[in-house]
């Protein structure tokens, strides 16, 4: 009797679970695909009630979004940044954090902790200092050059964005680079094989995975960024998300919601992809990183 | 000799890039933060005043801080519990139950972290419109019309509505992370435990739980850090503080200040305080939980 009554509570059981697991599914699935239904929905479309399938595929919402809305602009800046960024992070970050890890100079406790310290400070606090920082640059190439060339100006934004970056990617790469066998280097170097030849050839590639966990979170990172974009960016050349929180301001008022929607897969259709073709490595690098901000 | 000279030449020719930029963007603007904290500097006129802590005395009789301050707490400890809560009992239903389909929910839970803010932002105003929202559509549908909310536009209610936002943004990421600890747990302790009659609750509360407390410890610590940022764009991509500063939180009325207002000096004051608030109650938080660490 005791028996059967164990029974149908694991049962019972069973189906709160999955009851929870669903409904929390249904929650994130309804309100993103909703959004991919909506941006082929033409605009008379929603008026009535929001869970109408759409009619047909209204493609033109995309192509206003891409002409009207400039969307095809931003998003090529933001092509530009996301991909600069990473290159600069890489080119620069690479190096410090293997010879942070692997060799022993004075100096080097006081940098790793500097990096360290670097993990606390959030870049909220300090965009706006960074603004001044580069209007007060650029009153000095007014006088010169005739123009500000710091603000407005992707190049300035991608080197931020590394530069922001670095504490998190170097206290990850270094700390792999810590966990390769000594051995390595020494052969190399015993070969003939310089400091830069044995950093280059032999250990950067050895870094590979941590390289990928580096590059796949600093790509979400930088192509959903908007408060630095934001800030530093005030005039019309603008990045993705930037561009869409001004159309879904001026939507407000002028209704015309496909756009929006069509910008909004514009934004989100990127990163979508990379996580559904990476999404293992993505997890599994989050309990190898730990942490981020 | 001539390689030591190279070595070190190689050492300082790695590391100066990352220095000087870190240096450039991060220390700088950080100790420019607290510099200028102490000035009385408007953005219209060049000036600069040392006024010392004056704006620090402003600041305490600042009516719209201490709503901001209101509100980010609010957040923080409403975000905090049902997110952590909810992304525990995930964690544990994901590793320690046999789920169909396991796999597929752990890839789902975790989408809402790899969109920007800014897209959450326009997801949950769609979903909080109050005439074509989905929320308030359903509920109409579902017969339960009084429910209906203006979600967005209630002062009351607006900073609820932001927090299911910040929830359903943090619950994949936090899962994910406390499934790594759990699953580092050996399966024979539940085993024992199991055969000596504990129920899955008493399992849950008194081995997985105490098990990876530090790790909870951990994310909490960072989890009030984060949510003070979050809280930011959030607030910034959705209601822009509003309505009538409902909304406002810490980092969102610093940058209003500083940015939109060009109060630097005044901003940057703000800054200072909600930086030390921030760690202060980060260490407090890391005192408060303090446990002897159990082992398995």
């Amino acid at each position: 009797m005791k028996d059967d009554n164990n029974k149908s509570f694991d049962k019972l059981f069973k189906i709160f679970i999955y009851v929870a697991l669903i409904t929390l599914a249904i929650s994130i699935i309804v309100p993103v695909a909703w959004v991919f239904l909506a941006s082929i929905k033409e605009n008379s479309e929603f008026y009535g009630s929001p869970w109408t399938l759409p009619a047909g595929f209204y493609f033109q919402n995309f192509i206003d979004a891409f002409k009207k809305a400039n969307m095809g602009q931003y998003f090529l800046n933001s092509v530009i940044v996301t991909a600069t960024a990473l290159v600069i992070l890489l080119v620069v970050a690479l190096p410090a954090a293997y010879v942070l890890a692997r060799y022993q100079f004075r100096g080097r406790k006081f940098f790793n902790t500097m990096f360290m310290a670097g993990l606390f400070v959030n870049v909220n606090y300090i965009v706006v200092p960074i603004f001044l920082m580069l209007l007060d640059a650029d009153k000095i190439f007014k006088s010169i050059v005739g123009k500000g060339v710091l603000l407005n100006n992707l190049f300035v934004l991608a080197l931020i964005y590394a530069a922001t970056a670095l504490p998190f990617t170097i206290y990850l790469l270094s700390g792999y680079f810590v966990t390769l066998p000594k051995s390595y280097e020494e052969a190399a170097l015993v070969d003939g094989s310089g400091y830069f030849g044995t950093m280059v050839k032999i250990m950067i590639p050895m870094a590979r995975p941590s390289i990928i966990t580096v590059i796949l979170f600093n790509f979400l990172a930088f192509w959903n960024e908007y408060i630095i974009a934001l800030t530093l960016l005030p005039g019309d050349s603008k990045t993705l998300p930037v561009g869409l929180m001004t159309l879904m301001k001026a939507q407000k008022g002028a209704a015309q919601y496909g756009q929006m929607y069509a910008g909004l897969v514009i934004v989100m259709l990127p990163t979508l992809i990379l996580y559904i073709a990476v999404q293992k490595k993505l997890t599994q690098g989050m309990s190898l990183g730990g942490l981020k901000g | 000799m001539k390689n030591e000279k190279g070595k070190k030449f190689f050492i300082l020719a790695c590391l100066s890039p990352a220095v000087i930029l870190f240096t450039i963007f991060m220390i700088i603007p950080t100790f420019n933060v607290f510099k200028m904290s102490l000035y009385k500097w408007g953005g219209y006129s060049p000036d600069k005043d040392f006024v010392g802590l004056e704006n620090f005395k402003i600041l305490m009789t600042d009516m719209k801080f201490f709503r901001s301050f209101q509100n980010t707490v609010l957040l923080i400890v409403i975000v905090t519990v049902i997110t952590m809560g909810f992304s525990l009992i995930f964690a544990a239903i994901l590793t320690r139950e046999k789920i169909i389909g396991e796999n597929f929910f752990r890839i789902i839970f975790y989408i809402p972290n790899i969109l920007s803010v800014v897209v959450i932002a326009a997801i949950f105003s769609a979903i909080y419109d109050p005439t074509n929202g989905l929320l308030n559509s359903t509920l109409g549908f579902i017969r339960l019309e009084n429910l209906q909310r203006m979600w967005l536009g209630d002062q009351k209610i607006v900073i609820f509505s932001m927090a299911g936002a910040m929830i359903w943004q943090a619950i994949g990421y936090y899962m994910v992370m406390y499934m790594a600890s759990m699953a580092s747990i050996p399966e024979s302790i539940y085993e024992s435990a199991s055969l000596e009659g504990a129920s899955k609750f008493n399992q849950f509360f008194t081995m997985t739980i105490p098990l990876i407390w530090e790790n909870i410890r951990t994310t909490l610590t960072f989890f009030i850090i984060s949510s003070i940022n979050l809280s930011f764009l959030f607030v910034q991509a959705m209601t822009n503080g509003g309505p009538d500063g409902a909304t406002e939180v810490f980092l969102s009325y610093m940058y209003k200040q500083a940015y939109t207002n060009s109060s630097y000096g005044y901003g940057m004051a703000i800054g200072v305080v909600v930086f030390i608030f921030s760690f202060a109650l980060s260490a407090i938080v890391n005192l408060a939980t303090k446990r002897e660490p159990l082992e398995y």
